[in-house]
């Protein structure tokens, strides 16, 4: 396949050029991170402070997707499960137990590495679609069972209780700053594991299994283990997101926090943005999140539709024009350095 | 459980297998002609529907007679839907089947959305139809008029689709194209032509299929998703690209389905559908019937 030849050949350019290139990183991160810092100050609007924060969430959950999918190669459409673990586990024990969301976040997080490691070790001997559609099953399998489960509240969800604003119990009702900072660190966070996987052995392991398995493994690439560790690292931060999220709305429902919407929501800005790159995913997300939440404000109130038409169309475009993601027009061929 | 309830929960699901199967083979016919997956299956599915809907809104006609005109409506929507968005995905260099999965994605979530600006989200039925609300007693057997008809119209179309695969000069264009797509151009075959014909094809089974659901099913825009997974399930159980095995595996699905709601919720009878794809693929990794 042409594919495999060409992406060999990036993935072989020289070290050297790569890790010049990947040192400069850090000050971008560190100028994006005062960028959003700065901004509440000037932009003082409630909404568009949810814009941000949403924003700043996607970009870390198409971030924890593109840790698989990007750069392992394995194209999960379930990871609304992941995504519903962490949120129910933060809700379930601060609303049941009145534990700190902090230490839920924690516990989700655990909980969705070990099941995606679970997982993993049955799913990843399917190959291509049976795969993608395996990780649709299982996260719709999930769903269900929390729909159906009373202990979880089943489709009534959690609420959290209604308490002074803290840090500790993560709840503002008063002002979004904090959530602002929340959100923000959960984005560097995920962006800096994923840094310091591409450039440790495992990210090398990981883009030689996404181009050709066969090959890596007979080059004495552990493909079954690889997979396993870029699956719990990834599912690990869709569940820190998720309890973040929980937090936020201080509510969650099966459908809300488990739909296929979400597997597709965390794959799209990472699509967009351009697959198995640094900065793809919160390029996409800085694109597609604020135009899906104005058009669902301004134009989707009504339910008219148009949001769909123009979201729908948004991403067709991008997948057929710009497959590569937008990433590759400002970094021609640079994109999978 | 007595046996004629054993024999009423066997007879229910082998019709709802039936239209399941019918749903699922034009997702199989399309992937096992061109190896790419449609996601908006589900958005054809919805698109039959809402067009016998509206057929019927205006000429009042009964739905069986509307589908037809519904079944030939989602035959262009496919041929189109191949030649404005699929044939695209086809030419991309990197990335290949990421940018398939979301170019059907797209065209899914754009379905929905024109289907909402014109008909918005409201749930629709068709109501005072020949079939819908009769059961026909068959042996002591009372059994939906609906779905008996639409088992017949599936059984019907599968003896069809057989016949045009194995019979006709288009089946063995569909057949070479599916072998070697590079020798059937040397053979004057055009490949554009029958893909578009491959997914006009597909869309159109996946329409009879709409129209008949429409008659006992509600209408609205989020429809065709559930169904879409059950498609999905199907064709994956059945093998990618066998029209036989999507046959079977309907038949399968729709029976799990039906005794599984016998004995638990049924608000979770999915859950046993989705649990035997598990274990199927799990045991044999390219389904019951799929070429290893």
């Amino acid at each position: 396949m042409n594919e495999t030849m060409t992406m060999a050949a990036a993935s072989a350019a020289p070290t050297q050029r790569a890790a010049g290139a990947r040192r400069a990183q850090l000050p971008i991160l560190a100028l994006v991170c005062a960028v959003t810092a700065l901004l509440p100050l000037v932009m003082q609007d409630v909404y568009l402070q949810n814009v941000l924060i949403l924003t700043l969430m996607y970009a870390a959950l198409s971030q924890s997707w593109n840790i698989l999918a990007g750069y392992c190669g394995q194209i999960s459409l379930g990871h609304a499960l992941y995504f519903g673990v962490g949120a129910y586990a933060a809700s379930f024990l601060f609303a049941g137990y009145g534990i700190t969301p902090w230490l839920g976040l924690l516990v989700g997080a655990v909980l969705s590495a070990g099941l995606a490691l679970v997982l993993g070790y049955v799913c990843f001997g399917l190959k291509g679609h049976y795969f993608a559609i395996a990780t649709m099953v299982i996260a719709e399998i999930g769903l269900l069972l929390v729909h159906n489960s009373e202990l979880f509240g089943a489709a009534l969800g959690i609420h959290w209780p209604l308490g002074a604003d803290s840090w500790s119990s993560m709840q503002f009702a008063r002002t979004k700053l904090p959530y602002i900072y929340l959100a923000l660190a959960l984005f560097v966070l995920t962006w800096l594991a994923t840094y310091a996987i591409e450039g440790s052995r495992w990210g090398f392991w990981w883009r030689a299994i996404k181009d050709d398995p066969e090959a890596a493994e007979s080059l004495g690439v552990e493909v079954f283990r690889s997979k396993m560790a870029a699956a719990a690292v990834s599912a690990f931060f869709t569940a820190a997101g998720g309890a973040f999220y929980a937090a936020y709305v201080a509510y969650v429902d099966p459908e809300s926090v488990m739909s296929f919407r979400f597997s597709l929501l965390f794959a799209l800005p990472a699509v967009l943005g351009g697959i198995g790159t640094l900065w793809g995913p919160a390029v996409g997300a800085l694109i597609l999140i604020p135009i899906t939440e104005l058009t669902r404000s301004y134009v989707g109130g009504s339910g008219s539709g148009l949001d769909l038409i123009i979201y729908g169309g948004l991403i067709m475009i991008v997948a057929l024009v710009k497959p590569e993601g937008l990433l590759s027009l400002v970094r021609p061929g640079g994109a999978k350095a | 459980m007595q046996i004629e309830s054993l024999l009423q929960v066997f007879a229910s699901g082998l019709l709802m297998g039936l239209l399941y199967a019918l749903i699922a083979v034009g997702l199989s016919l399309i992937f096992g002609l061109m190896n790419v997956v449609n996601f908006a299956h589900g958005e054809f599915l919805m698109v039959a529907m809402y067009a016998v809907y509206s057929l019927w809104v205006v000429t009042l006609l009964d739905p069986v007679l509307l589908a037809p005109v519904a079944t030939a409506f989602l035959f262009g929507v496919g041929a189109f839907a191949y030649m404005g968005v699929v044939r695209f995905a086809m030419r991309a260099k990197s990335n290949v089947s990421m940018v398939q999965i979301f170019a059907t994605f797209g065209l899914a979530i754009f379905i929905q959305g024109v289907a909402q600006y014109f008909f918005t989200p409201d749930y629709r039925s068709i109501t005072d139809t020949w079939l819908g609300g009769k059961t026909i007693s068959i042996g002591g057997l009372f059994l939906p008029a609906p779905q008996l008809i639409g088992g017949l119209i599936s059984i019907v179309l599968f003896i069809g689709l057989y016949l045009l695969m194995s019979r006709t000069d288009f089946g063995k264009a569909l057949e070479a194209t599916r072998e070697d797509q590079g020798a059937v151009a040397l053979v004057g075959i055009n490949r554009n032509k029958v893909f578009a014909l491959g997914w006009g094809l597909g869309a159109a089974l996946v329409g009879a299929a709409g129209a008949v659901l429409a008659i006992f099913y509600y209408i609205y825009p989020q429809v065709g998703g559930p169904f879409a997974l059950i498609a999905y399930v199907v064709v994956a159980l059945g093998g990618f690209g066998s029209i036989f095995g999507a046959l079977a595996a309907g038949i399968i699905v729709g029976l799990v389905e039906a005794f599984t709601a016998v004995l638990i919720p049924p608000s979770m009878k999915t859950i046993a559908v989705y649990s035997l794809y598990l274990a199927v693929v799990f045991i044999r990794p390219n389904g019951l019937f799929g070429r290893l």
